[in-house]
């Protein structure tokens, strides 16, 4: 397991969800689940982050928020889109604001349905994710210099 | 010991003694809150990561300057094990502040200039009462050398009681604990996202964490001298003060910086100063 495997710190981003799944992403840190053991922090900085975490289905204003932020990150990096709305828009998808997915603005890597996601499953989303997130280093590695 | 066998001791052992700290102050920590934590070599694991990501940065100057800061607090820690004056100890400690601060300030990011003035601030906080550190271990020792500080027979804490009391008040600004946390806090979200450290990343990032592991050391070292060569009473006490720094951090919230530096200045005043006029007239 290499030391970005052990230490996936991550920001979260609520682009119009109905706070449903936000609950439960914060609730992944509460005692209860306490993600903490697996060297998971919750930076609140891009710049600092390796895993994006995002909940809702992206509406017309902040698209550009869900890109700038993505695009702060350093590589090599990954997204999880968390709960029905960020994987297709959900039940909000005919609305005439929303993207429908975070999959039409930024590369999703993990797709986490539900709704509200259980906390269960958000953290088997950010498991997948770390081994995502290996390949790119080391694809990252025996490329020439990726587009950071 | 030979000076230069302790500066490298010091540079070798520091990040091992720091990280393991580190890592149960995290422990701690989550106990204290109902978690069960993360492994102990956690912030290790932090540092090696930052080491492998690819590097952000607007400006190149800020890896330049941390990397100073980096230095400097290296060098001040050899120094100090090396049994060097505390005095040049204290001013290369400062100075390798200096370079954090204007790596901070090297970005346009808001959030990096907040926190580099309140890291100006800290400074400012803590500078007075470092320096009274080094005027009464004078008094105690006769001598700035931290060589001869370490050999004094007694308890020089017995006769420096308020400077120990106004250290151990500073020291939360120098672990960067709540309630005085005020330029980059360990814990998410704060006002300032990360404040001083908003802009770093990767390889700068694992700097500016290394550093602080260094300094962490340095800090505790500082403990050392007011127990003379009594090792096993100085281990005690360092670890006593580690465990109320840490139940102060969960169970405070931070101040506002006006707060933060009346408070720390009346400390220095009336617990350092007083200790220092008491025993010059003594
Ligand atoms: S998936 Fe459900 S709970 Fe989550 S943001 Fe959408 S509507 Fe809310």
């Amino acid at each position: 397991m290499s030391y970005l495997q052990k230490s996936p710190w991550i920001i979260h981003y609520d682009a119009s969800s109905c706070n449903g799944c936000d609950i439960e992403v914060l609730a992944c840190l509460t005692p209860l689940y306490d993600v903490e053991r697996f060297g998971i922090l919750n930076t609140g900085n891009p710049k600092h982050a390796d895993i994006f975490v995002i909940t809702g289905g992206v509406n017309e204003i902040n698209r550009e928020v869900v890109k700038n932020i993505y695009e702060q990150m350093p590589h090599p990096k990954v997204v999880v889109a968390v709960g029905i709305c960020a994987c297709s828009g959900g039940v909000f998808k005919e609305c005439y604001n929303i993207s429908g997915g975070v999959a039409t603005v930024i590369p999703v890597d993990v797709y986490v349905p539900g709704c509200a996601a259980r906390p269960e499953s958000i953290i088997d989303g950010i498991v997948q994710a770390l081994k995502i997130l290996e390949q790119k280093r080391i694809a990252l590695k025996t490329t020439v210099e990726g587009t950071a | 010991m030979n000076p230069f066998l302790a500066a490298a001791l010091f540079i070798i052992l520091a990040p091992v003694v720091g990280v393991l700290i580190t890592g149960l102050d995290r422990i701690l920590t989550a106990r204290m809150q109902g978690r069960v934590g993360p492994p102990v070599l956690q912030p290790w694991y932090d540092i090696r990561k930052l080491f492998q990501k690819k590097q952000v940065a607007v400006w190149g100057a800020q890896s330049f300057f941390i990397f100073c800061y980096l230095i400097f607090i290296i060098f001040t820690g050899a120094l100090f094990f090396a049994g060097g004056d505390i005095l040049l100890v204290i001013f290369a400690f400062t100075l390798g502040h200096v370079f954090l601060v204007l790596g901070a300030y090297v970005s346009y990011s808001p959030y990096a200039h907040i926190g580099a003035e309140r890291e100006l601030i800290q400074l400012m906080a803590v500078e007075p009462m470092i320096i009274i550190v080094a005027i009464g271990l004078y008094q105690v020792n006769d001598s700035f050398l931290v060589g001869d500080m370490i050999n004094h027979p007694g308890l020089p804490i017995l006769l420096l009681p308020g400077v120990f009391l106004g250290f151990i008040y500073i020291l939360t600004f120098k672990l960067r604990k709540s309630p005085f946390d005020l330029a980059t806090s360990h814990h998410a979200h704060q006002e300032l996202v990360k404040g001083s450290t908003t802009e770093f990343s990767g390889f700068t990032l694992g700097m500016i964490e290394l550093a602080h592991i260094y300094e962490l050391v340095v800090m505790l070292g500082f403990i050392w001298l007011f127990f003379g060569n009594n090792l096993f009473l100085s281990a005690v006490a360092i670890v006593v003060i580690m465990v109320l720094e840490i139940l102060v951090d969960n169970c405070t919230s931070r101040v506002r910086w006006q707060d933060a530096i009346t408070s720390a200045w009346f400390v220095t005043l009336v617990a350092g100063a007083g200790n220092i006029f008491a025993l010059s007239i003594m």
